[in-house]
C-alpha cells in the first residue's frame, strides 16, 4: 500500500454559479480502499467524473502510476485501467447478461469465450451470474453484479464505485464487501463513494471528506467515530429528529388484498397487499429499488385505480376514486421522481403548487384559478421549507434536486393531509434539510395523520418509523415494530441475499 | 464542433424573436427560390408582403381579403393549438371544416326558403356539431383502441372530400341550377347569408367568431383549470396523471373543441365568402391552420397575428401568380418554408448553441 496509484493535485472545476471542486488534492495507493465522503452536492460526482474522463478539470493535474493522466473520454480512462460502476445502471433489459457486457467493451470476444470468462470471473469473486439470463429478470443486486463484472473483465487497477449499496439488502452488502476486499488484496485500488458512515468504517482504509467542493479533512475510518466523520462532512452538529410514538388505536388507512398487474413487461405487479395504518403512526416501507415501490404509491395516489372495496380511509372506499377526489378526502402523496412526476419541469413553482394544491387549498373555486392565492401558497412552501430559489416564478427544472424535493414534500405537508404517502422523502437532500423533513413527517403524525414512508434508506426508516414492512417482488411482508428489529431481520424481510447465499456457502 | 445545450429556463427573448427570424429566413430562402425560377426575388417578396396592403391598384380589393382569409385560419388554429399544447395531434381539421360546412348547409337547405332569423344561428350550431362529430371518430378510436389520432384524423380528410364531391353532385345540388354541380347560393338567401358586416373591411360573422375564440382561448389557458390541465399534460404527462388529469377526457375535449371550431369555420365560409357547397370548397385552410398554430407559438395572441400574416401570403401569393407568373406550387412551398424555419429556429428558445469540444462542460 506504499505505492501511489493515482494522485490528484489541485483539481478545480467550476460551473456557472457554483464551484463544484476547489483545489482538491489527495492520493490513492495501490490496493487501497479509499472512501470519498460528503453530502449530496459536496462535489463527489464531479470529482469522479473528472477521474473517469467524463468532465475535464479547469485546473490541476492527475498522475497515474507516476505518469501524467488526463483522460479525454471514458474509453481512454478504461484503457488505462480506471473503471467505474455507476449508481444508475446502464443496461438493456431486453438483452441478456453476456450481450450487455459485450456492449460495454471496446473489442468484445466471441460469445462463447465471453460467457466462459464471465463465469470464471464471477466464480473467482463470489458473484454468481448466468451469462444467458435476461437483464430484465434480474434483481437490482444482480444487475449491479453485471456492471461490476463488466469492469472486472478489463482488469482495472482502479475501480470507482458510486453509492453501490443503495440498491442492496444488508446481506448483499456483506457479499459485495467480500468481493471488494478480495480485489483490494490482489492490488486493485477502490475509490468508494458513499455517505453511509458505518459502511465506510467497515470497509475503507482511508477517507477524504469533501464539503462544498473542498477537501475539509482526511481520516482513517476505522479509528474515527461515525459522529466525528458526520460532523466533518456536515460542518456542524447534527440535530437528530425527536421521536415520540403517537400511534393511536384507530385504523385510518386500510388496504385489503390490493393487487395490480404490471404496466410494462419488466414492471412489478403487486400481489395481495394488506395493511392497516393507524392515526398518528409512521409506517416505514423498505425494500430494494424496483420491488413495487412506485406501483404501491400509484395505487394510493390514485394514478392506478382499483375495483371498489380495496382501499379504505376512515370508512370511505377510495380504491376506485381518482386523485383529486382522494385529495379532497385528505389522502396526499409525493412520488420519488421529482422532475416529470411530482413536478412539471418546465412550469413555474407557482404552477407546480397548483398541481396538487388546487383541491385542498381551494385554489380554483368554480374552475377559475385564483393565481394570487396560489402564489401565496407557493411562497409559503418556499419559506417554510427553506427552498433556495430566487422567486416562485422559476421553472421547477432550474432548482437543484434537493431544493425541489423540499418544495414537493413541503407542498404536501402544508396541505394538512390525513394520510400522507411519500417515496424517498430525503433522497438527494443535504443532511440538515433531511433532518427537518423527517421532523416534519413526525410532527404530522403527532397531529394524527397516518404517514407512510417508502425509502431505501434503512437508517431513515429505523429513525422515524413505528412499524416496518418490506416490499419484495410486489409482496408486502407483515409489518413489525421497529423497536428491537435487528439489521439481519430487516435483511431477511427484504428478501435476504436472493440467490447469493449459494456463493457465500461456496467460499 | 457545434453543440446544443439545454437552457435551464426557456429564453424569453428567443420566444419572441423566433417568429421574426423565421419570417426573415423564409424571405431569404423564398427569394432564392424565386430567383431560381427566373423571377426577380425582390419584386416577388414585395408583391407578396407589401402590395396587397399598400399598392394603390390592388389594395382596395385585397385589404378586405385579409380578414376574409385570416378569419377561418385563426378560428381553426385556435382549436388546434389547444390539442397541440396537450400533445393531441389533430391533423384533420380540413375534414372537420368540410363536414361542418356540409352538415350546416344541409340543415339550412332543408329549411329553404324559410325567412326566419333563426336559420343562420341554427346552421352555425349544426356546423359546429358536424365538425365535432367528425373529430370524435379519431378521439373515440384513440381512447378506446389506442389508435394514432394523427393518421385517423388525416385519412378522414380524404373521406370528407369524397362526401363533399358526392353531396355537391347529388344530395345538396341546386334543383334550380340547370344540372350544374353545387348547391344553392346562400349569399342570395338572406336568412342564411353570412354577409360582410362593415362594408370594405371583409369582416363577417366568422371573423367575429375568430376574435371571440382568441379571447376565450386566452382566458381558458391563463385562468381556467382546464387550460392548466391542457398545458400540464403537454409539458409533463406523468405529472398530469399524478395531478389527477383524466387523459381520456382531455383527448375528447381537445379533439372535440378543435373539430367544433373547424366545423364552424367551414359553415361561415360556405354561407359567406364561398357562397355554396361545391366540389372545390375545401381550400386547404385546415392544413394551413396547422402552420398558423405553430407560427403563433400555440399562443392565442400569436395565432391572431400569425393568421393575419398567413392570410397575407395567401393574397400576396395570388397576386404574384397573377402579376409575375409565379407558379402556385411555389407559393405553397413558400408557406411550407415558413413552418420549416419556425421549427428550426424554435430550438433556440430552449437550447443555446455552444461551439467547442464535447465533454469540456
Amino acid at each position: 500500500m506504499s505505492d501511489t496509484l493515482l494522485a490528484l493535485d489541485g483539481l478545480t472545476k467550476a460551473y456557472p454559479g457554483v464551484i463544484a471542486n476547489d483545489d482538491v488534492s489527495f492520493s490513492i495507493g495501490v490496493g487501497e480502499v479509499h472512501a470519498l465522503l460528503g453530502e449530496n452536492g459536496a462535489g463527489k460526482s464531479t470529482l469522479v467524473k473528472m477521474i473517469y474522463g467524463l468532465v475535464k478539470p479547469d485546473a490541476g493535474k492527475m498522475t497515474l502510476h507516476g505518469d501524467a493522466y488526463a483522460p479525454g473520454r471514458p474509453s481512454e480512462a478504461r484503457s488505462l485501467g480506471v473503471a467505474m460502476v455507476f449508481q444508475h445502471f446502464s443496461l438493456f433489459e431486453a438483452l441478456d447478461v453476456a450481450e450487455n457486457i459485450a456492449l460495454g467493451m471496446e473489442n468484445p470476444p466471441k460469445r462463447r469465450e465471453l460467457a466462459a470468462r464471465i463465469r470464471e470471473v464471477s466464480n473467482a469473486y463470489g458473484l454468481p451470474l448466468d451469462p444467458g439470463r435476461l437483464v430484465g429478470e434480474l434483481s437490482a443486486g444482480e444487475r449491479q453484479r453485471v456492471e461490476i463484472i463488466r469492469c472486472l473483465l478489463q482488469n482495472p487497477r482502479l475501480l470507482i464505485m458510486d453509492e453501490p449499496t443503495s440498491v442492496l439488502t444488508p446481506q448483499e452488502v456483506d457479499i459485495l464487501f467480500g468481493t471488494l476486499r478480495k480485489l483490494s488484496a490482489e492490488g486493485t485500488a477502490i475509490l468508494y463513494i458513499s455517505h453511509k458512515l458505518d459502511e465506510i468504517r467497515a470497509l475503507c482504509d482511508a477517507a477524504t471528506v469533501l464539503r462544498r467542493g473542498k477537501v475539509v479533512g482526511t481520516c482513517v475510518p476505522r479509528e474515527t467515530t461515525a459522529r466525528d466523520m458526520a460532523e466533518l462532512m456536515v460542518g456542524s452538529t447534527l440535530h437528530t429528529p425527536e421521536r415520540r410514538s403517537t400511534a393511536s388505536e384507530d385504523v385510518l388507512l386500510e388496504l385489503r388484498k390490493v393487487s395490480l398487474p404490471a404496466a410494462t413487461p419488466f414492471g412489478t405487479s403487486l400481489h395481495d397487499i394488506s395493511l392497516s395504518v393507524h392515526a398518528g403512526e409512521v409506517m416505514g416501507i423498505g425494500g430494494v429499488a424496483g420491488n413495487g415501490q412506485d406501483e404501491f404509491l400509484s395505487v394510493l395516489s390514485g394514478e392506478s385505480l382499483l375495483a371498489p372495496g380495496h382501499i379504505w380511509v376512515a370508512g370511505d372506499d377510495i380504491g376506485a376514486q381518482p386523485p383529486q377526489t382522494r385529495r379532497g378526502i385528505g389522502v396526499l402523496a409525493a412520488p420519488e421522481e421529482r422532475l416529470g412526476h411530482a413536478a412539471a419541469p418546465d412550469m413555474s413553482l407557482v404552477e407546480n403548487a397548483l398541481l396538487t394544491g388546487s383541491v385542498r387549498q381551494k385554489l380554483a373555486p368554480n374552475g377559475f384559478v385564483n393565481w394570487s392565492a396560489t402564489r401565496v401558497f407557493a411562497e409559503k412552501v418556499i419559506a417554510d421549507y427553506d427552498v433556495r430559489t430566487p422567486n416562485a416564478d422559476v421553472a421547477a427544472r432550474a432548482l437543484s434536486g434537493g431544493n425541489l424535493q423540499k418544495f414537493v414534500i413541503g407542498r404536501e405537508i402544508l396541505q394538512a393531509p390525513r394520510v400522507l404517502v411519500v417515496n424517498q422523502p430525503t433522497w438527494g437532500v443535504d443532511a440538515a434539510a433531511a433532518a427537518s423533513i423527517r421532523q416534519a413527517l413526525l410532527d404530522l403524525a403527532e397531529q394524527g395523520a397516518a404517514v407512510i414512508v417508502i425509502s431505501q434508506d434503512l437508517d431513515e426508516l429505523m429513525e422515524i418509523a413505528d412499524r416496518f414492512a418490506a416490499l419484495n417482488g410486489g409482496r408486502l411482508t407483515d409489518p413489525r415494530p421497529t423497536q428491537g428489529l435487528t439489521i439481519d431481520e430487516i435483511g431477511l424481510m427484504m428478501g435476504g441475499a436472493h440467490d447469493m447465499e449459494v456463493a457465500h456457502a461456496a467460499q | 464542433m457545434i453543440r446544443l445545450e439545454k437552457r435551464p429556463m426557456p429564453s424569453r427573448l428567443w420566444t419572441v424573436l423566433t417568429p421574426i427570424v423565421a419570417v426573415l429566413g423564409t424571405m431569404v430562402a423564398g427569394g432564392l427560390m424565386f430567383a431560381l425560377l427566373g423571377k426577380d426575388p425582390f419584386e416577388a417578396i414585395r408583391t407578396i408582403f407589401y402590395d396587397p396592403l399598400f399598392n394603390d391598384q390592388f389594395a382596395a380589393y385585397s385589404r378586405p381579403q385579409l380578414l376574409v382569409k385570416a378569419g377561418p385560419l385563426i378560428l381553426i388554429a385556435i382549436g388546434l393549438s389547444l390539442g397541440f399544447r396537450a400533445g393531441v395531434w389533430n391533423i384533420g381539421a380540413e375534414g372537420q371544416y368540410i363536414i361542418g360546412a356540409l352538415c350546416g348547409a344541409g340543415v339550412g337547405l332543408a329549411l329553404y326558403p324559410s325567412e326566419s332569423f333563426l336559420v343562420l344561428p341554427l346552421m352555425v350550431a349544426v356546423g359546429a356539431l358536424g365538425g365535432w362529430a367528425w373529430a370524435m371518430i379519431p378521439a373515440v378510436l384513440k381512447t378506446r383502441f389506442n389508435t394514432n389520432e394523427i393518421l385517423v384524423s388525416l385519412l378522414l380528410v380524404y373521406v370528407a372530400e369524397q362526401l363533399l364531391a358526392s353531396a355537391s353532385l347529388g344530395l345538396l345540388r341546386n334543383p334550380d341550377g340547370g344540372g350544374f354541380p353545387g348547391s344553392r347560393n346562400f349569399q342570395q338567401w338572406e336568412a342564411a347569408a353570412n354577409p360582410e358586416l362593415i362594408s370594405g373591411t371583409g369582416m363577417h360573422w366568422g371573423v367575429v367568431a375568430a376574435f371571440i375564440a382568441v379571447i376565450g382561448a386566452y382566458t381558458m389557458l391563463s385562468k381556467h383549470m382546464l387550460g392548466f390541465q391542457i398545458r400540464l399534460t403537454g409539458s409533463a404527462p406523468r405529472a398530469a396523471r399524478f395531478a389527477g388529469v383524466n387523459p381520456v377526457r382531455l383527448v375528447l375535449i381537445c379533439l372535440g373543441l378543435s373539430g367544433a371550431l373547424a366545423g364552424m369555420a367551414g359553415l361561415f365560409e360556405v354561407t359567406g365568402p364561398a357562397g355554396q357547397i361545391s366540389i372545390d370548397f375545401g381550400s386547404g385552410y385546415g392544413f394551413t391552420a396547422i402552420i398558423v398554430a405553430f407560427l403563433g407559438r400555440l399562443h392565442p395572441i400569436g395565432i391572431l397575428l400569425a393568421g393575419l400574416l398567413m392570410a397575407l401570403t395567401y393574397i400576396g401569393g395570388e397576386l404574384s401568380q397573377f402579376m409575375l407568373g409565379v407558379p402556385a406550387a411555389a407559393i405553397q412551398a413558400f408557406q411550407g418554408m415558413l413552418l420549416f424555419f419556425l421549427l428550426a429556429v424554435d430550438v433556440l428558445s430552449n437550447y443555446r448553441v455552444r461551439i467547442g469540444k464535447p465533454g469540456v462542460a
